[in-house]
């Protein structure tokens, strides 16, 4: 398989796309797709302090590797959240992409340890509380990275939600019609109130595949190991779900994301019932009389046609 | 061939030469998940691999 645009060999196809890359085309489509996002849902400008939540994993780090080699001014925060061996090597794999890359850029990593705040780690808190881990870890990471951002004078927040993790978020809240939630689904949103940072999901037309490629492309050294506290979480669930859909149709995450985005930013038209469009769209057909949109209806016209044709 | 394989850690050894996308068939595995690296290489479904080869298949979906 060759790369659709330089024709040498490609490293990864893109079935969605219906495109393959070699390693140098995909990295510029990558960063492409990302500069796009920024652009269209006007995340930051070049001017702008952006203060990244890494985490080890490959999308934060390939996150904040592609901040800077578009040439924005990005930081990042680590949390360590005190999860044994696993903190630690994400803790290393943080320290090392910053050491070896990132300061090259003039960029700065900061580092948050709940332990050190909180005396005991994400496990142990879950515990003490009686509440979920996921959950105790999810409120501790939004409230130190706001904080940060905020107290820091960052002028936004970038984590690396992609595709895959907005896709199976929509997915969960349509299942359970958590309508209050849907609001917080777009890649941009805004300090609404006093406190508040501005938050961006610049990796948003991206696939969880499409960023682990890249950060294998481009040598980004990230820890692959699954969080432990993540095991059997419902979002691994809809990702497999909507992994087995998107094989079989090539496209449907995207169509499924971006389609609720279009109809987030697309002005409410006014309530319209079912009765009052039926009654402004539809018509007696000229053969049958029955309603349709077309002059003669789907039914006669299939009809007429099975009339005329020849018999096999 | 020997494939390294995540989630958990193990490896297993799989008779070649084979392609990369029956390689992933044979081991149930969605092409949409995983990555196929050949070495240091990421490689496309197509790509013929040999019984000399060493594999990694990464598992590219985290719990979000």
């Amino acid at each position: 398989m060759n790369c659709g645009k330089c024709k040498t060999k490609a490293v990864i196809s893109l079935p969605r796309h219906n495109a393959a890359f070699c390693k140098g085309c995909f990295t510029a489509f990558v960063h492409e797709q990302v500069a796009r996002a920024i652009k269209s849902f006007k995340m930051f400008t070049p001017e702008d302090r952006i203060l990244v939540a890494v985490s080890g994993g490959k999308d934060s780090l390939a996150l904040w590797h592609i901040l800077l080699k578009l040439g924005y001014r990005a930081d990042a925060l680590y949390v360590n959240l005190g999860i044994g061996s696993y903190s630690e090597e994400s803790h290393r794999k943080v320290r090392h992409y910053a050491d070896q890359v990132a300061a090259a850029h003039g960029a700065t990593l900061l580092v948050h340890v709940v332990e050190q705040e909180a005396g005991a780690g994400i496990r142990e808190l879950a515990t003490l509380l009686h509440r979920p881990t996921c959950s105790t870890c999810g409120t501790i990471k939004r409230y130190q990275f706001n904080r940060a951002a905020v107290e820091q004078n960052y002028d936004v927040m970038a984590t690396g939600h992609n595709l895959d993790d907005e896709a199976a978020r929509l997915l969960g809240n349509v299942l359970h019609w958590q309508e209050e939630y849907l609001d917080k689904q777009s890649p941009t949103l805004p300090a609404s109130v006093e406190g508040f940072a501005k938050k961006v999901k610049p990796l948003c037309r991206l696939s969880e595949r499409e960023i682990a490629a890249y950060a294998v492309v481009n040598r980004i050294d990230y820890i692959v190991e699954e969080c432990p506290m993540a095991k059997g979480s419902k979002m691994l669930l809809y990702k497999e779900v909507l992994n087995r859909l998107e094989t079989e149709s090539p496209g449907t995450k995207q169509r499924f994301y971006w389609g609720f985005l279009d109809k987030q930013t697309k002005p409410e038209s006014a309530a319209e019932t079912m009765t009052e469009k039926d009654q402004r769209t539809l018509a007696p057909c000229q053969s049958c009389g029955q309603p349709t949109t077309a002059g003669t209806c789907s039914y006669c016209k299939m009809m007429a046609k099975a009339k005329t044709a020849a018999p096999r | 061939m020997i494939v390294q394989l995540s989630h958990p850690q193990r490896q297993v050894e799989i008779k070649g030469p084979k392609r990369t996308k029956d390689l992933l068939r044979e081991l149930n595995l969605v092409v949409e998940a995983h990555l196929v690296i050949r070495g240091d290489d990421l490689v496309t479904e197509d790509e013929m691999l040999a019984d000399a080869d060493q594999i990694e298949i990464r598992p590219v979906i985290s719990g979000g």
